[in-house]
C-alpha cells in the first residue's frame, strides 16, 4: 500500500518536473496544435461554396435585428406583436370555455353534490376547489394556449440570442454576466427555470447576480395577470379602437420595466453585497433556421401549455378550498378574509393596493397563477355580491372580461389600482417553487431570503410613489 | 428484382426502424452506456429526444442544456442508457459544464460517446472532437445539421472525414430524423465492439511538449496500465489538473482501467 501510494506521488512529481521542461505557455501551445490539427482536417473534407451568397441572408438579418439603432426598437415591436395576438386572440376561447366550465358545468355538479353532501362539504369542493380550477382553465388555457406556440417560434427560429446579443454590452455595463440576458430570457418562461439555467454562468458572484435578479423577469404565471389587468384598466381607458395596442402596450411597458429593474439591482449587487468585475465570456450566434410549425405547436401545447396549465391547477384546488373557509369561517358574524382585509386595507391604501390584493397573494405564494381568481373570488366574498355568486366565498360566474371588470370596479378598484397591480405582479416575491430552486441552486438560506424579500421590498416602494404622486398630481 | 432488393433491405437492419424501441426514462437495466457530447447548439437535445421519446427542452440557442438529461432506448434487442451532456467548446478550462460533460466521459466511462458536430461549422466543432478523442477510444461522429450545410452549399466529404478520425461519421439532419438509423447501426456496432475505432491523436509542432508526454505517459503506465488514455492524463497533470491529480491520489484513474478492462472481457 505505501509502495502503492509512494509510486502514485512519484507521477505527481514527475509530472512537476517535467512541467519546468515544456513551455510555459502549455495552454497556448496545445491549443494551437488542437487548432491546427481540426484546421488540417477541415480542409482535407469540407468544399465551401464558390458563391458565398449563400450566407447573405443571415447576415443581413442579423445586421438588423442586432443592430444598434434597430435592435431595440424591433426588440419591442415583437414583444407587442406578441401580446397583442395573444390578447385579442385569448377573449373569444375564454368565453367559450367558461361558459361550458362555469355556467353550464357548476350548477350541475353543485345540485349533485348538494344531494348528498353536508352543504359545507359541498362548498369546500364544488364552490371552493372546483370553480378555482374551473376559473383557471379558463382564464390561463387560451393565452397560453397563444402565447407560447408564438413565442417558442421565435426561440426555434433563433431570435433569443439576438436578444441577448443586444442586451449584453448593457449586463456588463452593470458588472453582471453577458450570459445573464439569456437566463433573463429563460424567466420569461418561468423563473426556476431561469433560475436553473444560471448554471451557464462560471463566476459565483455573477451567478448569485443573475439568480437573485431572475424575478424580474415576467414568467407564464404572470403573463394573465398583466394581460387581462391591462384589458380591463388601460384598454378601457383608451379609445375603443385603440384599445387592444393600448393594453399589448402596457405589458409591454411592464416587461421592460422588469428589464431595466433587473438591470439596475445587478448594477447595484455588482457595486455592494457582490461587488467585482465582469468577465469576458463569447456568445455564438447560432444561425437562423425554419421553425418546424407542427411540431412546435404540439411541443409548446403539451411541454409548456399543459405542463403550466397542471400546475396551476393542482395549486389552485386546495387554493381554492382556503379561499372558501376562510370566506366562511366567521368570527364574530365577520368571516376571517373580511377580518384581514379590513384590517390590512388602511395600509394597502398607502400604497394604492387593498387588503384583497394582499391576501391574494399571501394565498397565492404557491403559484402566481391563482393571483387573478383569487383576488376575484375575495372581492366578491367581501363585497357579498351574492347575486353574482352562488354565496360568499363562491367564484362567480363571469362569460367576458367586462364582467370582471365590473367585479373589480364594484370592489372600488380603479385605474390606479390596476396599475399598481401590474407593478406589485412583477415585483414581489417569486413562487414558492422559485424559492425552493434557489435554495437548492444557493444552498445558502441568506440568498434566498434576500431574493424572496427584496423584489417586495422593491414593489412596495414603487407602488407607493406612483400611488403618491398619483393622487398629487391627477386627483 | 424487385422483390430481391426489397427483403434484402428489409433484412437489414438499418432499414428497419422496428428495431427501435423508445424507452424514456425508462434505463431499468442496460446493456450499454452512451454519451452524447457536442459543442453548444449542435442538436444534441434533439437527437436525445429522437431515440428516447423523451422531450428534452430543444431551443435554438446554446447553453439550454445545463444538466445532464439521461433516457433510454432499445436497438436490436439490447438495452442503451443515453445521457445528454452540457454543449461545450472545449473540455481544458474549468467552467462547471465542461466539468460535467468532461468528468462524465472521464469517470462514466460510457461505452461510446456520439459527438454531434454542426456540419456547417466543421473545423471550429473538430477542436472537440479532437479533446473527446483523446480521452476515449469508442466515438461516432454524427456529422448533424446537413440540410443547413446543404441549403449553405457546403459539401462535407464523411468517408474521408471518418478515415482521418478513425471512428464512424454518419450523416444527420436529427430535426428531419434523417440518418437517425445509420445512426443507430454504428452505435451498436462500437458498442459491442463489432467496429474498432482508432482515433485520432492530436500531433503538436512542439517537440518539448511531445517528449515531456511521452515521458509521463510512461510513468503513468507503471501504476496504471491499459488506461485507454494515457496521453490526455499525462497532458492534464502538465497542466496540473487538480481533478485529474486527486483521481491518481485516490486511484479513482485505476477504476477506469478496471471499467475498460471489465468491458472487454465481457465482450
Amino acid at each position: 500500500m505505501n509502495n502503492n501510494k509512494f509510486s502514485k506521488e512519484s507521477i505527481l512529481a514527475a509530472a512537476n518536473n517535467l512541467r519546468w521542461e515544456v513551455d510555459e505557455n502549455l495552454h497556448d501551445t496545445l491549443m494551437e496544435s488542437i487548432y491546427e490539427n481540426a484546421t488540417s482536417i477541415a480542409n482535407k473534407v469540407v468544399k465551401y461554396p464558390d458563391k458565398k451568397q449563400a450566407f447573405s441572408f443571415d447576415r443581413t438579418l442579423d445586421k438588423i435585428l442586432t443592430s444598434k439603432y434597430l435592435g431595440f426598437p424591433i426588440m419591442f415591436l415583437i414583444l407587442a406583436v406578441v401580446f397583442w395576438i395573444t390578447i385579442v386572440g385569448a377573449n373569444y376561447p375564454s368565453v367559450f370555455i367558461s361558459s361550458v366550465l362555469v355556467d353550464s358545468l357548476h350548477p350541475i355538479l353543485k345540485n349533485f353534490a348538494d344531494s348528498f353532501m353536508p352543504w359545507w362539504l359541498s362548498g369546500v369542493l364544488i364552490d371552493g376547489a372546483y370553480l378555482a380550477m374551473a376559473w383557471v382553465v379558463s382564464v390561463m388555457l387560451p393565452p397560453m394556449a397563444i402565447f407560447f406556440p408564438v413565442y417558442t417560434l421565435l426561440e426555434d427560429f433563433g431570435y433569443l440570442p439576438r436578444v441577448a446579443f443586444n442586451m449584453d454590452p448593457l449586463y456588463k455595463k452593470v458588472g453582471a454576466h453577458g450570459r445573464q440576458a439569456l437566463t433573463m430570457a429563460m424567466g420569461f418562461g418561468c423563473n426556476a427555470a431561469g433560475v436553473v439555467a444560471t448554471r451557464v454562468i462560471d463566476s459565483p458572484r455573477e451567478r448569485l447576480i443573475a439568480i437573485i435578479t431572475n424575478n424580474f423577469s415576467l414568467c407564464n404565471g404572470r403573463w394573465p395577470t398583466q394581460i387581462l389587468i391591462a384589458t380591463i384598466f388601460i384598454g378601457a381607458a383608451a379609445p375603443a379602437y385603440l384599445a387592444g395596442i393600448a393594453s399589448a402596450a402596457a405589458v409591454v411597458f411592464i416587461a421592460v420595466l422588469g428589464i431595466t429593474f433587473s438591470l439596475v439591482v445587478s448594477w447595484g449587487l455588482s457595486k455592494t453585497l457582490l461587488k467585482g468585475e465582469a468577465s469576458a465570456f463569447s456568445l455564438e450566434l447560432p444561425p437562423y433556421r425554419p421553425p418546424r410549425l407542427l411540431q412546435t405547436l404540439y411541443t409548446s401545447l403539451i411541454d409548456r401549455t399543459i405542463f403550466v396549465l397542471w400546475r396551476a391547477v393542482v395549486f389552485a384546488l386546495p387554493a381554492g378550498m382556503v379561499i372558501w373557509l376562510v370566506a366562511n369561517i366567521t368570527i364574530d358574524g365577520i368571516s376571517l378574509a373580511d377580518h384581514f382585509i379590513n384590517w390590512v386595507n388602511p395600509a394597502a391604501f398607502i400604497f394604492g393596493l387593498n387588503g384583497v390584493i394582499i391576501l391574494a397573494y399571501i394565498i397565492a405564494i404557491p403559484a402566481n397563477e391563482i393571483v387573478i381568481p383569487t383576488v376575484l373570488m375575495l372581492t366578491v366574498a367581501n363585497l357579498g355580491l351574492t347575486n353574482l355568486g352562488g354565496g360568499s366565498g363562491v367564484m362567480f360566474e363571469f362569460d367576458s372580461v367586462a364582467d370582471t371588470a365590473q367585479i373589480l370596479h364594484a370592489g372600488g378598484w380603479t385605474l390606479l389600482t390596476g396599475i399598481n397591480l401590474m407593478l406589485f405582479s412583477l415585483l414581489h416575491n417569486p413562487c414558492s417553487t422559485t424559492i425552493y430552486t434557489i435554495y437548492k441552486e444557493t444552498k445558502s438560506v441568506k440568498w434566498t431570503v434576500i431574493s424572496t424579500f427584496l423584489p417586495i421590498l422593491l414593489g412596495l416602494t414603487v407602488t407607493f410613489f406612483v400611488t403618491q404622486l398619483w393622487r398629487i398630481f391627477l386627483s | 428484382m424487385n422483390s430481391l432488393e426489397m427483403s434484402n433491405c428489409a433484412n437489414c437492419p438499418v432499414h428497419n426502424m422496428g428495431n427501435l424501441k423508445k424507452l424514456g426514462i425508462d434505463m431499468s437495466s442496460f446493456d450499454f452506456v452512451v454519451a452524447l457530447a457536442g459543442n453548444p447548439n449542435t442538436g444534441k437535445s434533439t437527437v436525445f429526444n429522437y431515440l428516447t421519446g423523451l422531450r428534452q427542452h430543444t431551443g435554438n440557442w446554446p447553453g439550454k442544456t445545463v444538466t445532464r438529461a439521461e433516457g433510454g432506448f432499445e436497438f436490436n434487442d439490447k438495452k442503451f442508457k443515453l445521457v445528454d451532456l452540457p454543449g461545450t467548446y472545449s473540455l481544458l478550462s474549468t467552467s462547471t459544464d465542461e466539468e460535467v460533460a468532461r468528468d462524465f466521459i472521464l469517470f462514466g466511462q460510457p461505452d461510446v460517446t456520439v459527438i454531434v458536430v454542426d456540419a456547417t461549422r466543421l473545423e471550429r466543432n473538430l477542436n472537440l472532437v479532437l479533446q473527446i478523442l483523446e480521452i476515449t477510444n469508442r466515438a461516432v461522429l454524427c456529422l448533424n445539421l446537413m440540410d443547413e450545410a446543404r441549403r449553405n452549399g457546403i459539401k462535407v466529404d464523411d468517408r474521408t472525414l471518418s478515415k482521418e478520425l478513425g471512428i464512424p461519421v454518419v450523416v444527420t439532419s436529427a430535426r428531419q430524423g434523417e440518418g437517425m438509423n445509420e445512426l443507430l447501426k454504428m452505435i451498436f456496432e462500437v458498442a459491442s465492439g463489432e467496429y474498432i475505432c482508432r482515433p485520432y491523436r492530436i500531433k503538436s509542432n512542439s517537440s518539448e511538449l511531445n517528449d515531456a508526454i511521452e515521458k509521463l505517459s510512461s510513468e503513468i503506465e507503471k501504476e496504471f496500465s491499459g488506461l485507454p488514455n494515457l496521453r490526455w492524463v499525462a497532458l492534464r497533470l502538465l497542466e496540473g489538473d487538480q481533478s485529474i491529480i486527486n483521481a491518481i491520489r485516490s486511484g479513482d484513474l485505476g477504476n477506469l482501467k478496471r471499467q475498460e478492462l471489465a468491458g472487454i472481457e465481457s465482450e
